[in-house]
């Protein structure tokens, strides 16, 4: 019977960068996906190595915070800059 | 700081009613490409500069925010920026997305006032990336997190938890992890931000990421 061996955490956590953008060939992709099978603690790295993803834009757009007015004493500010150059 | 803010010992008087042909529009993108707005900014008319800066000062800043680490720095970034859009307008090329080069221009703002702060030697993130046994385990494996980016949503300290986290990372990384994952900038155009080549984004970008979920690991394994 012909066991392959399989890759180990190290290199699997090294390839999940290629592996959520998809840049993995096939080959490389199985292997990925085997050691995923058999290894409950590279499932949850990879778990939460996306939701550290999905944590940082879920912080940058908050729902319902109005966030896209700048200050008036800003843009008198800017104005005034931009005015002096001219 | 590149120019005093004028309102710091001058306090502007309360602005005067915008006139009609200045109110910006609904959606602040809408009419920016427009051919006959844009060759108004190209000729120096400051209505229509004046028109651009009301309309997206306040979607900039919110750029700003995200990499200055204080509101006064976000403030400065954004008032860089506009004086780089002010001197370069006219060189502006029709075709490209003027929102596009406004965003441009101002993360580049960004870091360059990041890089002129920089004083002492960054922080080695070697003590936040996993560690390994010779046989390739990691020394400690992991568990599944409670937490997840839906409940940071709802909880106010938990998102203030998670913008100090991200600011606890070097700038090195920082910045890669901004440009990327918040700014979604492609590989290439994050290269040439930053002067670096492509592949050298890709390894930053990955060991800013395991840097901040080793930082974010134990908020988000307790349970609500």
């Amino acid at each position: 019977m012909n066991e392959r061996s399989y890759i180990t955490c190290k290199a699997l956590i090294s390839f999940i960068c290629d592996y959520l953008d998809g840049a993995l060939d096939s080959r490389e992709r199985l292997e990925f996906e085997r050691h995923l099978a058999v290894c409950p603690s590279c499932v949850a790295y990879l778990a939460s190595y996306k939701e550290t993803i999905r944590t940082m834009k879920a912080v940058d757009s908050p729902p319902g915070e109005i966030l896209d007015n700048a200050p008036a004493e800003l843009i008198a500010a800017i104005l005034a800059a931009t005015s002096r150059r001219s | 700081m590149t120019d005093a803010l004028p309102f710091a010992d001058n306090p502007p008087a309360e602005p005067e009613p915008t006139p009609a042909y200045m109110d910006p529009p609904a959606d602040p993108n809408s009419s920016l490409d427009d051919a006959s707005f844009l060759a108004r900014l190209k000729a120096g008319d400051s209505h229509a500069f004046e028109r651009l800066v009301r309309s997206q000062a306040g979607p900039l800043l919110r750029v700003t925010r995200r990499f200055m680490r204080s509101e006064e720095d976000a403030r400065d970034a954004l008032q860089d920026a506009f004086i780089s859009v002010f001197k370069s307008i006219a060189g502006f090329r029709a075709g490209s997305r003027l929102s596009t080069w406004l965003h441009r221009i101002t993360v580049n703002s960004c870091l360059m006032r990041l890089r002129s702060q920089r004083r002492r030697p960054e922080e080695d993130i070697e003590q936040h990336l996993p560690r390994f046994l010779e046989d390739g385990h990691e020394v400690v494996p992991n568990v599944p997190w409670t937490e997840s980016a839906d409940t940071i949503l709802q909880r106010t300290e938990l998102r203030n938890l998670v913008r100090s986290l991200i600011d606890q990372l070097p700038d090195t990384y920082r910045e890669i992890v901004l440009l990327r994952d918040i700014e979604e900038l492609s590989t290439e155009d994050t290269a040439e931000h930053l002067g670096i080549s492509p592949n050298a984004v890709k390894i930053r970008l990955h060991r800013g990421r395991q840097a901040l979920r080793a930082l974010l690991d134990p908020h988000m394994r307790e349970t609500a």
